[in-house]
């Protein structure tokens, strides 16, 4: 039996579900030695801004139980530099690259962002990261209503022709609504989950462990809040998900498609072992081959609820 | 510099004396590649309970084996001292840049200068048998004569071994740093160079020596690691040219090159 293995988010068509997660894969030459890199469905480069940023102070992450609490403040070198010294070699693998873009500020930082990659040929998809715990002086996300999310998704849509990826962040009442919106204003697919708000304090010295004091959680403990709310936007949106959060394995990978992502990515698991999204394409085939599914999207959404008693 | 990811087998594990281990690991292709001042990352077990790997120093390579040296001091390297002969590890490795030190043709440059404070010694370890037929001096910093560690192997690499302790119950009394600026002015204008490792006050204190005097010196810093290949930008310091990776264009760093 032939499956299909492919999926397709927007017009963007990927050999296969598998991603790996921005901020969790560097720019992808740091795990040249360990995977073959087009063993990958896309890759989303670390969150990007216009001008270079310095992250935040040490010490920025610590293990909690079974998680990683991490506040690196969206370090990045900018725009320009990304072209100049990283893209080269992510075009050079030959897969899809998503190119995740944050703003410090405003608005416009966006859209100046977005129109400058649509000279990228190579960029294939933006993901509008709207949803970082980790910046400065901001106390609201715009991820956190739904309202600037329709907006700002909305601006950036009319700009560019890529394919559009709104991150949302689980640091929300009601995540269904801001999927939405984030739909409803034109973007092709949404990724979650961000990072779950957290913190770890050191009772000798009565201080959080992570300089910035609250901090990011990813990893396994927050794996069933984030399929979750995969379930709860399946159940509201029409386009694809991209499901993460605590990825570790085949079976959390199969979790999240069951509950309705068409896609997942890998984030935290890449530190552990970096060739994990490898070996997480291999093993949902050998799940399709048993099962005797013939096609990977088949999955999608098919988590059998319960009858009521 | 290419990195694996290797099961290696565990060939030997000794205590040698209190909290403190060594093991040696089969692991051909970083043995045969390891610098000094490099560094393995290990995952202990396959559970989540330590989740992330943990850095170790290289402390010699080999053939094809490498060894670690490590203190107990929580869940991963308790988990790591009760494995026993024969069990494997999963491990990433040589990663980071390590020391430059010159090579056995070319060692006409001044004798070094080693200072390890704590566990700083591990890495110094392999350093020192790099060079190996050079006349090496190694300040060795302890809390006490009993916490005292490698004396004699880096003896055993031809090394002059001075000593300082915080109580005196050795050698010097006093700071590894305060040894050292002793030895400097008591040698006048020098050119030799410095290669630390130990706790950050003591690398800090050393870095200053050095600046001052205008000698190179070569420090090998910690911060904690999420990932050690350079991906998750958690263990960056800062630098005059920005910050940098300590897993990826460190542990080693030029003193000078440092802001604290
Ligand atoms: C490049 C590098 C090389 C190292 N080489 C050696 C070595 O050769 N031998 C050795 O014994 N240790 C070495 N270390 C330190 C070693 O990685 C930690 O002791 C170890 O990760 C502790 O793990 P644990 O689970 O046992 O302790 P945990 O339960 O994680 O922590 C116990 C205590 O140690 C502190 N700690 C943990 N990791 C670090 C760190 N990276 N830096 C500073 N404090 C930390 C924690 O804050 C806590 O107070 C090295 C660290 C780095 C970054
Ligand atoms: C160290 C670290 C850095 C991250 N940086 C980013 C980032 O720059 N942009 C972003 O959208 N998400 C970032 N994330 C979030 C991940 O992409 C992912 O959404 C989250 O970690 C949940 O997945 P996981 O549990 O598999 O890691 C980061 C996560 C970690 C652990
Ligand atoms: S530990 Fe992840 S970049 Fe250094």
């Amino acid at each position: 039996m032939q499956t299909k293995f492919s999926v397709e988010i927007g017009k963007l068509k990927l050999n296969n579900p598998v991603l790996a997660a921005s901020g969790t894969f560097g720019y992808a030459e740091e795990f040249k030695d360990f995977m073959d890199l087009r063993k990958l469905g896309a890759i989303v480069t670390k969150t990007l801004t216009l001008k270079p940023r310095q992250g935040n102070p040490a010490p920025r992450t610590c293990e909690t139980p079974a998680g990683l609490l991490n506040s690196i403040g969206l370090e990045n070198p900018g725009l320009e530099i990304f072209i100049q010294d990283k893209l080269p070699f992510l075009k050079k693998i030959g897969i899809p690259i998503i190119m995740s873009i944050a703003s410090e500020e405003e608005s416009l930082e966006f859209l100046e962002l977005v129109s400058r990659i649509n000279l990228i040929k190579e960029v294939v998809a933006v993901e509008l990261n709207i949803s970082c715990p980790n910046v400065q002086g901001r106390s609201n996300l715009i991820s956190q209503d739904a309202e600037s999310t329709y907006k700002i998704v909305q601006e950036v849509r009319k700009i560019t022709d890529k394919v559009l990826i709104t991150k949302l962040s689980p640091n929300v009442t009601s995540i269904g609504a801001i999927a939405e919106a984030a739909e409803k204003a034109g973007s092709d697919a949404v990724a979650l989950i961000n990072t779950l708000g957290g913190m770890s304090i050191d009772v000798e010295q009565r201080k959080p462990k992570v300089a910035a004091g609250i901090a990011g959680l990813s990893g396994p403990a927050i794996r069933p809040v984030a399929v979750r709310m995969v379930w709860e936007v399946f159940n509201k949106v029409k386009i694809p998900i991209i499901g993460m959060g605590g990825i570790m394995d085949v079976s959390s990978a199969l979790e999240f498609i069951i509950a309705g992502a068409t896609a997942v990515s890998i984030g935290t698991a890449n530190f552990i072992n970096p060739k994990i999204s490898a070996e997480i394409v291999s093993g949902l085939k050998e799940y399709l081959t048993r099962n005797k599914i013939a096609d990977i999207q088949d999955l999608t959404g098919s988590l059998k609820i319960c009858s009521q008693r | 510099m290419k990195n694996f990811q290797l099961k290696a087998k565990i060939l030997a594990q000794t205590r040698i004396k209190d909290n403190y281990w060594r093991c040696e690991l089969s692991a051909p292709q970083i043995a045969k590649n390891a610098l000094a001042g490099q560094f393995i990352n290990i995952r202990v077990n396959d559970g989540l309970d330590p989740l992330l790997r943990r850095p170790l120093s290289i402390h010699g390579a080999r053939g094809s084996k490498i060894k670690i040296f490590y203190k107990v001091v929580g869940k991963a390297t308790e988990i790591l001292a009760q494995k026993k002969v024969g069990e494997m590890l999963d491990i990433l490795g040589p990663l980071g840049s390590g020391f430059t030190y010159p090579q056995p043709a070319a060692r006409r440059s001044p004798p070094p200068i080693l200072v390890a404070g704590g566990m700083g010694v591990a890495p110094l370890i392999f350093l020192a048998e790099k060079l190996r037929g050079v006349k090496t001096t190694v300040l060795i910093g302890a809390k006490t004569k009993g916490q005292l560690l490698c004396a004699w192997e880096f003896k055993k690499s031809g090394c002059a071994v001075k000593i300082a302790t915080d109580d005196g119950s050795s050698g010097f009394k006093g700071r590894v740093s305060d040894l050292l600026k002793n030895l400097l002015s008591a040698s006048g204008p020098s050119s030799q160079p410095i290669y630390a490792c130990g706790p950050k006050p003591m690398l800090r204190a050393v870095a200053d020596i050095a600046n001052v005097c205008g000698i190179p010196a070569q420090l090998s810093l910690e911060e904690h690691m999420s990932c050690g290949i350079g991906a998750c930008l958690g263990c960056v310091v800062r630098t005059k040219d920005g910050l940098k990776r300590v897993c990826k264009e460190g542990p080693v760093f030029l003193a000078k090159d440092l802001i604290w």
